[in-house]
């Protein structure tokens, strides 16, 4: 199935070579962004050429992919790019996360949990959790090594006092094994608490800004907080109007102009599982196994 | 939580000079910034640094504080595990120290401010830097402060922007002085002020150097500023040290011309 | 019953044969030919190999096609074929003394050894839309001079004789290669005129543009401004010396800039320096103008926080395919964040409500 013009998942076996040294790099120092020689990938910066490069250096014959972004399947940037790999690597691909050898993601972790031996791939913009505090590079490198991280707390003090809450909702940073302070890509504060102790390993590329980092098997992960204002993740106080499901994270969907909404799990995946076996949402309607 | 008690370490180590400065001298090319600068600072004393723009004093001052690179000499501080020399410290440690032993106070508060937080989160950034968690706490801490520097509790949520220079001069010393440093730098803490607000700067000063037995260097071409605050004294000319001794002895009876020329022109205002 | 939006498969097929069709354009007009925008779009062609990093004037005007003339995403596709290739070795340095030149031109000296030679150049041309090119494009034939054999020699080479301008010896230190190893700040000159020489042409021009109007002024002179063709060698190691494997159109330009010195060291001017692929020569002149701008602190200047003299700010977002595409990344789907901020600011909202009622 794949195209014999390019080499198996696109890249040429030295930048294969080289990514995956970066990964290794990052992996033995988790949380740490390591430079890397990010390519010009046949999709825009931005639009995921960092973890498209991560999956192309770890994707194997063998593999199952699944690709999703704002956690759904069949997002367009998520189509986009699983059928780059069909094309290029010719891997099968997979919507059940439970399948997936190998889950590349925007913006979302998957609601169910994760094993042992999968890897999840996350894009990512800004690898920098100070980027927005210190715009210049040498500096922020320069806290990271000396760890001088007073600032972001600096930011979240802001936040409490003027809005009684910390007031970030996504991107919300973290601090690994208690060294690194660590962007974990824009995904909602509601999945923070996934990125700690998963059995999966977790690889982060940013093509643009030419950084890996990683979150090996079994990491510990904390979102910073204050003792008196500690880390809430949040989501809509409803359930799903599909699947009823109460804990998943929930995308708002407007249903006309007069102000009527639902809410629906953004995991599709997860939300098509649960109705196949039979759950029921609000507005949801009985589904035969196996799609009518 | 970082702060050293600094009555106790005073005590202890009283007959220690807390820094010691070893022949330092600083070119800018053929052009001399500092020349060949020695003196001790003991604990608890209170050194002022005179002289015109162009006399060196700036440059000592950031040859002193580590921001800008020495071309000879030591500068040995009484670290907690013994005298170091700060010129010869890698970086990291040089910044460490920076936020938790030392503090540096700009002439300009914007140079020593964040003008996009607020006062609150201006004074509790050293706190949290030196791992303070409990938002509470840090803003009691930060309310306390203000009020040692005379700002109502009721602007802690205001950005700098929103405060006079004299204001913002003040808020710059609660957040250099919250978490109790063991040495000082001070650059013109007064320039830039209008005459009245000056003043009471300078008392506020006073005040907080005797209750807090800081000991610190204050760089100013003001003599009204060292002979209120300065135990010693250091006339500098042309980035040599022309006359030192105690700020008393020196201005009452100086001994070098261009001291003289100096206090005398002070007199005549 | 509501369904979930689904089909985002067909949508983008769908979308993908549309753009097809609209590249194609109106049936009934011939199509455009990749020969003819090499030929006849040459400079669009010059700017997408030097942006693009592939010296193919093919490739970029297939690029160019293919693109529709947007000419960030024809180098877009260039670079991401680029990335593809094999890298079988590296050349030997051009010798741009040994350029055939097709221009030549020196804004410092009126008359110079090899003459001022204007070439193919808008610069004299009054800009009146011709309409009779609406019509046809015919051109007549330019008069011919036989071609000068003897190398012209570089302006900087004459005022380096002198000693007037800063020596600038031939090192043998390999550069870093930017599209191979990740930029690390701060860089080396050899990797900022990398990165400039294939920055965005726009970003570039307005960088030095900004020091001519003060922002990090730089006094600069065009020394030479030269464009032609020069061989490309590489050495062959089992043959143990190079051998000519073909040859590339290069733009170089030269700035004799303000000049540095003292009672005990001799003034000297500075340099900056322009090389771009093909004829691009507002970019070459553009280039060494940054170049030189961004060299301040090894010449001892002073830092003014002009924009162009910040070697980060510079190099981080020259890149026109990094730039766009981070710009174009946003309208991507964010409803997942979106919808994180929704539920905060309405949380905050009747909080604040609440606040409100309880006062009154």
């Amino acid at each position: 199935m794949s195209d014999q013009a390019y080499n198996f998942a696109y890249l040429d076996e030295q930048t294969k070579r080289m990514i995956r040294r970066a990964i290794l790099k990052g992996v033995a120092v988790p949380g740490y962004q390591v430079p890397f020689a990010s390519r010009e990938m046949p999709m825009p910066y931005g639009w995921g050429t960092g973890g498209v490069q991560v999956t192309a250096a770890c994707l194997t014959p063998d593999d199952t992919l699944k690709v999703i972004d704002q956690g759904a399947d069949d997002t367009t940037n998520a189509v986009s790019i699983r059928k780059f790999f069909q094309r290029t690597a010719g891997v099968a691909v997979t919507e059940a996360t439970a399948d997936a050898t190998l889950i590349q993601t925007r913006h979302r972790i998957p609601e169910a949990a994760l094993t042992t031996g999968q890897i999840l791939v996350y894009q990512v913009p800004i690898p920098e959790p100070l980027r927005f505090l210190e715009p210049r590079e040498t500096e922020t490198r320069k806290m990271h090594e000396l760890e001088e991280y007073g600032l972001i707390h600096v930011k979240l003090y802001e936040d409490i006092a003027r809005h009684g809450t910390i007031a970030t909702s996504y991107a919300y940073p973290v601090k690994v094994e208690g060294r690194y302070v660590m962007d974990p890509s824009p995904i909602p504060k509601f999945d923070n608490p996934k990125l700690s102790n998963s059995p999966a390993l977790q690889l982060f590329g940013a093509g643009r800004e030419q950084r890996i980092y990683a979150l090996p098997p079994f990491t510990h992960v904390v979102s910073l907080d204050f003792d008196d204002h500690p880390f809430e993740p949040s989501k809509a106080p409803h359930d799903c109007d599909l699947c009823g499901a109460g804990e998943s994270y929930l995308d708002e969907v407007i249903t006309d102009d007069q102000g009527g909404r639902m809410f629906v799990c953004s995991d599709t995946d997860f939300c098509r599982t649960r109705c196949e076996a039979g759950h029921l949402g609000a507005l949801g309607v009985p589904v035969l196994k196996g799609g009518a | 939580m970082g702060a050293v008690d600094l009555s106790i370490w005073a005590k202890v180590n009283a007959d220690k000079p807390l820094l010691s400065v070893q022949g330092l001298s600083k070119n800018y090319g053929s052009r001399i910034g500092c020349a060949d600068v020695s003196f001790d600072l003991f604990p608890g004393e209170v050194l002022g640094i005179v002289g015109e723009s162009g006399s060196g004093k700036s440059t000592l001052l950031s040859c002193l504080a580590g921001h800008l690179a020495p071309d000879t000499g030591r500068v040995i501080f009484e670290t907690a595990q013994g005298p170091r020399d700060t010129v010869t410290m890698v970086e990291a440690e040089r910044r460490k120290m920076a936020r938790t032993d030392w503090a540096f106070v700009h002439q300009n508060p914007r140079d020593g401010l964040r003008m996009g937080v607020s006062a609150g989160g201006n004074v509790g950034e050293r706190l949290m830097a030196v791992g303070a968690r409990h938002y509470g706490d840090i803003r009691a801490t930060a309310v306390d402060w203000l009020g040692r520097v005379e700002i109502a509790a009721d602007r802690i949520d205001d950005r700098p922007r929103a405060f006079s220079g004299g204001m913002q001069q003040r808020l710059q010393i609660a957040r250099n002085l919250v978490t109790a440093p063991r040495l000082v730098f001070m650059d013109e803490p007064t320039g830039g002020l209008d005459v009245s607000v000056q003043a009471r700067l300078l008392d506020l000063l006073r005040g907080l150097v005797r209750e807090m037995g800081l000991s610190a260097i204050i760089v100013t071409h003001d003599l009204a500023v060292v002979r209120l605050l300065a135990d010693r004294l250091m006339v500098m000319k042309g980035g040599h040290v022309v006359e030192q001794g105690l700020t008393d002895q020196v201005l009452d009876d100086p001994q070098h011309s261009y001291t003289q020329l100096l206090v005398s022109s002070v007199l005549q205002v | 019953m509501y369904v979930a939006v689904k089909g985002g498969e067909r949508a983008i097929d769908n979308a993908h044969a549309w753009l097809a069709e609209e590249r194609r354009g109106d049936l009934g007009v011939a199509e455009l030919s990749v020969a003819q925008i090499r030929a006849q779009l040459s400079l669009a062609v010059n700017r997408v190999m030097a942006e693009g990093s592939l010296y193919d004037p093919d490739l970029a005007a297939l690029a160019i096609k293919q693109a529709r003339g947007d000419l960030i995403e024809a180098i877009f596709l260039i670079r991401a074929y680029r990335t593809t290739l094999p890298r079988l070795g590296a050349s030997c340095p051009v010798n741009t003394a040994e350029m055939a030149v097709i221009r030549r031109i020196s804004a410092t000296f009126k008359d110079l050894p090899g003459g001022q030679v204007l070439g193919p150049t808008f610069d004299y041309t009054h800009r009146l839309l011709d309409f009779k090119l609406a019509a046809e494009g015919e051109a007549a034939q330019a008069a011919t001079a036989p071609a000068a054999m003897e190398a012209v020699p570089h302006v900087m080479a004459m005022l380096d004789r002198d000693g007037m301008i800063e020596a600038e010896p031939l090192g043998n230190d390999v550069p870093a290669d930017l599209t191979r190893e990740p930029m690390e700040l701060p860089g080396s000159r050899a990797l900022r005129l990398q990165a400039i020489t294939r920055g965005d042409e726009g970003f570039i021009l307005s960088m030095a543009y900004s020091t001519q109007r003060g922002y990090g002024r730089t006094h600069a002179f065009v020394g030479e401004l030269r464009i032609g063709a020069v061989a490309v060698e590489m050495e062959i190691p089992e043959l143990g010396f190079a051998v000519e494997i073909g040859e590339i159109e290069l733009t170089e330009c030269e700035t004799v800039n303000q000049f540095k010195g003292s009672k005990t060291e001799p003034p000297q001017f500075t340099r900056g320096y322009g090389l771009v692929f093909g004829q691009t020569e507002r970019k070459a002149i553009a280039m060494s103008l940054v170049d030189r701008s961004l060299r301040w602190a090894e010449l001892g200047e002073d830092y003014t926080g002009a924009p162009a003299q910040d070697e980060e700010f510079v190099l981080m977002h020259a890149d026109n395919v990094q730039a766009t595409g981070f710009l174009e990344h946003i309208k991507l789907p964010h409803y997942v964040d979106f919808q994180s901020e929704l539920e905060l600011v309405r949380r905050l909202r009747a909080e604040v409500f609440a606040t409100q009622e309880a006062a009154e």
